[in-house]
């Protein structure tokens, strides 16, 4: 829907646009705007295929998202004492303050698609600069924690180490230890976090580099002349990253503090 | 009635350079940051309540509180309480697919070794 501007090159400027000759009918008018594309009989039925589409996408990223969620919920209940000790290896305060720094960078997001609907250039683009910026602090704090997973060798594969959960004494921990086969299980769990987390990650990568497209485009005026489809869905597709984070938070890091004996 | 475009008007209220949001209902900054406030109030509650030893409780009022974040995000940062019927029928369509799958799925799992254990 977007490239209907790129494409044929319309610019904002609106000195470019013939003074307003809507084709008149009898009982109502359409101002006919570059965006509306032809096939659409108003701009408003436009709008809603555009959400409607883009809603079909967001359901079947809910889908993409519902197999990792269900393997968790499985592997949970089946190696319940290893995800238990795996998951408490990670840091709820990192987590927390991700969590936060995430619904910032959506809370900027959503002002955005504000900032276009009232046509506010500057504002728009400052909200997508925003928003960007929270959402490297995001990836920043993630890369740390995954370097730490990394140094104390809890990343799956050859290199992974159950030392930790053989023998938590030994490291300080207060956990019960796990028998041998019960520990490697906890490679599942760590897989599961490095596959979620960074299937998160990799979207919000996407993400960002469609902000930095665009924040450019938003800065040449595109968005702020009515023509506000790509922000509104870019939107959504930021705020649905935000609800996966959402239930990863409280899944990987916090519902198992404290483990039915 | 001929119409002169008016790019400096921002509130458009007569849908004259803006048409696409013709009764198209804006949640205002306000709203905005009163839902931001809300789900940060609700994360701090949600890692609270995670240092209490609340037994089974625990996983439970951690993904309440995370549905009621998600919900929030959906209906107002998404601007989905605005949104036709159609929209809004399709996202609880996704999502209750969504549980039917987990639910058949489960039942599979649940009852491969029914009585074995």
């Amino acid at each position: 829907m977007d490239n209907a501007i790129t494409s044929t090159g319309m610019t904002t400027d609106p000195t470019l646009y013939p003074p307003y000759t809507p084709a008149v009918h009898e009982e109502h008018e359409h101002a006919v705007l570059p965006q509306h594309r032809h096939h659409f009989e108003t701009e408003e039925q436009q709008r809603e295929a555009g959400s409607f589409g883009m809603w079909l996408f967001l359901l079947t990223e809910i889908m993409f998202f519902g197999g990792m969620f269900f393997a968790y919920l499985l592997y949970r209940n089946w190696y319940y004492e290893a995800f238990v000790v795996a998951s408490n290896q990670l840091s709820v305060p990192l987590g927390a303050v991700n969590t936060a720094i995430l619904i910032t960078s959506g809370f900027c997001m959503a002002l955005g698609v504000w900032a276009a609907e009232v046509r506010q250039k500057g504002l728009l683009v400052v909200m997508l600069l925003l928003t960007t910026f929270f959402g490297f602090i995001f990836l920043g704090v993630k890369a740390d924690e995954y370097h730490e997973k990394y140094e104390k060798h809890h990343i799956p594969g050859a290199s992974f180490s159950t030392a930790m959960f053989v023998n938590p004494a030994a490291y300080g921990l207060k956990e019960d230890p796990l028998s041998p086969d019960m520990a490697q299980k906890t490679q599942i769990f760590f897989f599961l976090y490095f596959a979620m987390t960074g299937m998160h990650a990799l979207h919000m990568i996407i993400g960002i580099g469609i902000l930095a497209w665009l924040t450019l485009r938003a800065h040449r005026g595109d968005f702020t002349s009515g023509y506000v489809a790509p922000i509104e869905n870019f939107g959504l597709y930021w705020h649905f990253v935000d609800i996966v984070w959402i239930f990863l938070f409280p899944l990987l890091y916090l519902i198992n503090r404290h483990p039915l004996k | 009635m001929a119409h002169q475009v008016v790019h400096t008007d921002a509130n458009d209220p007569q849908n004259i350079t803006n048409p696409e949001h013709a009764e198209h209902r804006l949640i205002t900054p306000l709203q905005y940051s009163l839902v931001y406030v809300a789900l940060l109030i609700f994360t701090g509650a949600t890692v609270g309540a995670a240092y209490v030893d609340l037994g089974w409780a625990n996983p439970v009022i951690a993904l309440g509180i995370a549905t009621i974040k998600g919900v929030l995000v959906i209906l107002f940062f998404m601007h989905v309480v605005f949104q036709s019927r159609l929209i809004k029928m399709t996202i609880a369509a996704g999502f209750f697919i969504f549980f039917v799958l987990i639910t058949m799925t489960l039942s599979d799992y649940v009852s491969r070794s029914w009585g074995l254990w």
